[in-house]
């Protein structure tokens, strides 16, 4: 069995452990927690945004056209854009195995 | 009223800022409510801004070394000192920039992001410290009621009947017996210049709360209604249908008061939904007999009709 | 050099901060701390110290504001006793473990039940292992000149510094006290320039959550920092003597070239002790003070070294460890003394608890007895000195 072993030497830590890199844990990709994930109908959409702003990872970025695009490494399969997309346009569809 | 709120031109959709300030990958539940308003706070304050976080889920989410979900300063030191700890990084840059060691004119945020428990609780009296003392911050409270990182137990901010782990709906006590605490009477006695109860479920309102907030000199307080899936038993989806609910049926009412004197009411619920159809969606208070429901709807009623009538008697002066 | 005035430490302390510039003073009252606090307030109410002061709704408060200060790269001060120290306690851990140059004053006073407004150093014996440097003055000019030194080392290390006075008993009394020239106190302490802080231009996350993969190295880091600052608090006293005259050393002696018998003491009791030492000299007996100043990180090297070649010592607690085989210095200096060659008997004594004036006549006494331990064992691990039977 291998014994605990920490993450890094205590002589490249920080003073006071501090994490000097804000905003690594885009490194941390959650997508693999979901069971399901949106799937967005173009025709439907009217690029309102409720999908990216209320999205609490946040997971949606937009694109060139204007349309909000869930990137799934970080979607956690909520279902909260579905829910509270005026249009319908974004269904939860259930990841394959 | 104060000038820089009377002459307040709300935020348009279109006009919030394109970056968030709270980066992916942070460990929270899927549908958390709480980390929702979080980031649209960030995206309202922007990168010039110190937060400080109570320990709590928040806290827990966002900093699992070596990773932080920070992309601005941020300091985590206690539970309860969240408010104490601003009260000092204000004080600093209030210092430094008198002695001329941070230029004078650039605007720094300092907000704070706390729980119910932070703040209800272990934390009162720190959040009344810092507000008698006036420092020049924001404070959020971000109340999902209950103390949730530490499993679900309630809080001051538990509401009437809930079923937490230390509240639990039992044989013979059949819930929490106590009555959620009037956070917003307490931080408004203290007669800060800002105070404010939002709900994701109202983003935009929120959001304009939050620059509001930004704008005073002194104290301001939101407190956010925060739906948790995980604690509540709620369906993730179901996160704003449930913080829009809230409102619409009177049980966390939308509204300002300012400098202690002058209340608002942001959304005035003339057709108010039935409390249960807001009750049954949640596991927490499956176990309600009728008669708990019904005195539910009472209180939720009484406490509504006060509200609208301190804002009517309190209606801030027409300019 | 400066000109020697008479002044009430507390009074002399508040001034030495003053010089000092500190950026932040974090305040909630607490006897016998408050003339220093007050004074404090009455230099920035009156436009003589430029600096911020919050009157904090407690001592968490206080603590709690002095590390959100500092960590926006702020000079900070706070002051505390007794229950106040206690009620405190949660956060000084996080002070050091963040490396935050705070510089607090302790004001020892014996702490609760039964309440006690009376000087010990019960208070401070609690914080023995959260990660802050530690020193004790005796008398007044100790007092300030630990300040001045407290605030090169806080921010040399980068860890907070707590100075120790006995309370009332230091720090309400009036000495004359030579301030160091402002000058030199500005050559001394530069302005306080963080690497780390908290700042919009260069984000940084601080109080990460300490998993079990890090915590360990976490630790180890701040132990070593913790260690490596032991030569920083020597160069900083050697570098005040050069400005001051006055040399501090980790551990002081008194008459101990020959001395076959030692008592081991901390903070102004020394200084009665001191008589003692005189006054069995005359009489011939071989004695000396070994008088610990730097508490924490504990100075082992210096420690033994004074000691000389004593056959027998006597350590002089002022605070009991309930439920361990001696009081805090006893354990401290038997577990020193086992590692090294050395193997004087030791007595250890608690007296002075609680404000209990310890004489010249009982110190003579307690060195009689320790001379009686040359040969005999001791027959209690320590002894609680002076309770009425």
């Amino acid at each position: 069995m291998p014994r605990d072993q920490g993450l890094m030497s205590w002589k490249e830590l920080a003073p006071g452990m501090y994490i000097l890199e804000p905003g690594n844990s885009a490194k941390f990709k959650t997508g693999d927690w979901r069971s399901h994930r949106p799937v967005l109908d173009k025709e439907k959409c009217i690029k309102c945004g409720q999908c990216y702003l209320l999205c609490p990872e946040p997971a949606y970025e937009e694109n060139e056209e204007g349309y909000f695009i869930c990137n799934l490494n970080y979607c956690k399969g909520c279902g909260i854009c579905a829910n509270i997309c005026p249009k319908g346009a974004i269904t939860m569809v259930l990841e394959e195995a | 009223m104060r000038p820089e709120l009377a002459n307040f031109k709300g935020l348009n959709i279109k006009e919030l800022p394109k970056e968030d300030w709270l980066a992916p990958g942070h460990r929270a539940c899927q549908g958390c409510g709480t980390v929702l308003p979080l980031k649209l706070a960030l995206k309202v304050l922007g990168p010039n801004t110190i937060a400080v976080s109570s320990t709590g889920c928040m806290e827990i989410i966002s900093s699992p070394f070596p990773y932080t979900s920070w992309k601005i300063p941020w300091i985590h030191v206690a539970f309860e000192n969240a408010a104490t700890v601003a009260s000092g990084i204000e004080t600093a840059i209030k210092a430094l920039k008198r002695k001329g060691k941070l230029p004078k004119k650039e605007k720094i945020n300092v907000v704070v992001f706390a729980g119910d428990g932070a703040t209800f609780d272990i934390g009162l009296q720190f959040v009344s410290g810092a507000l008698e003392r006036g420092h020049n911050f924001i404070y959020i409270c971000l109340d999902n009621e209950a103390y949730m990182n530490t499993g679900v137990q309630r809080s001051g901010g538990t509401p009437f009947m809930a079923h937490t782990t230390t509240s639990p709906a039992g044989k013979v006590i059949h819930g929490n017996i106590t009555w959620k605490k009037n956070l917003p009477g307490i931080i408004s006695a203290h007669n800060i210049p800002y105070f404010a109860t939002a709900s994701p479920g109202f983003y935009m309102d929120y959001m304009n709360k939050v620059k509001k907030a930004s704008l005073v000199e002194g104290p301001a307080f939101i407190h956010v209604y925060s739906p948790c899936p995980t604690g509540w038993g709620t369906k993730s989806e179901d996160t704003i249908k449930l913080s829009k609910l809230v409102v619409e049926t009177r049980i966390f009412p939308l509204f300002e008061v300012i400098d202690g004197k002058y209340y608002i009411l942001n959304r005035k619920v003339d057709k108010p939904k039935p409390v249960e159809e807001y009750l049954k969606l949640q596991r927490r208070f499956r176990h309600l007999k009728p008669e708990e429901i019904a005195l539910i709807q009472n209180r939720v009623n009484e406490e509504y009709e006060r509200l609208v009538k301190l804002c009517e008697v309190f209606a801030p002066p027409k300019e | 050099m400066g000109k020697r005035v008479a002044k009430e430490v507390s009074i002399a302390v508040a001034d030495a901060v003053a010089q000092c510039k500190v950026d932040v003073i974090s305040a909630y009252p607490i006897t016998p701390q408050t003339h220093i606090v007050e004074h404090l307030a009455d230099l920035v109410n009156n436009g003589e110290l430029d600096a911020e002061y919050i009157p904090v709704e407690s001592e968490h408060a206080a603590m709690s504001a002095c590390i959100g200060a500092a960590a926006t790269g702020a000079r900070t001060f706070t002051s505390t006793s007794s229950q106040g120290l206690l009620f405190m306690y949660e956060v000084l851990p996080i002070a050091s473990a963040l490396r935050l140059p705070i510089v607090m004053v302790v004001a020892n006073r014996a702490i609760s039940a039964p309440i006690s407004i009376w000087n010990d150093h019960s208070d401070v014996m609690t914080m023995r292992d959260h990660g802050w440097i530690q020193t004790f003055a005796e008398n007044g000019q100790e007092a300030v000149d630990l300040i001045y030194h407290a605030y090169r080392v806080a921010e040399r290390a980068m860890l907070p510094v707590a100075v120790n006075l006995d309370g009332f008993i230091v720090t309400h009394v009036v000495e004359p006290i030579e301030m160091l020239d402002q000058e030199l106190v500005d050559r001394y302490i530069p302005p306080l320039k963080m690497k780390y802080k908290l700042d919009p231009k260069k984000p940084i996350t601080m109080g990460a959550i300490g998993v079990p993969e890090i915590y360990t190295e976490a630790k180890k880091a701040q132990d070593e920092a913790l260690k490596a600052s032991y030569k920083i608090i020597v160069q900083a006293w050697r570098d005040f003597e050069k400005l001051s005259g006055r040399r501090y050393n980790p551990v002081e002696i008194y008459r101990m070239e020959d001395a076959e018998v030692a008592l081991v003491i901390m903070g102004s009791l020394a200084e009665t002790a001191m008589n003692a030492v005189d006054k069995l000299r005359e009489q011939g007996k071989k004695v000396g003070l070994v008088r610990i100043r730097l508490w924490r990180p504990f100075p082992t090297q210096d420690f033994l070294k004074a000691l000389g070649k004593v056959k027998a010592i006597c350590v002089f607690d002022r605070a009991v460890s309930h439920g361990a085989s001696g009081g805090p210095v006893g354990i401290e200096v038997r577990s020193v003394l086992y590692q090294s060659n050395k193997r004087p008997k030791v007595l250890n004594i608690i007296g002075g608890l609680g404000g209990r004036d310890v004489t010249v006549e009982d110190f003579e006494e307690i060195f009689d007895r320790t001379f009686g331990f040359i040969k005999a064992k001791p027959r209690f691990a320590y002894e609680i000195y002076g309770a009425k039977e």
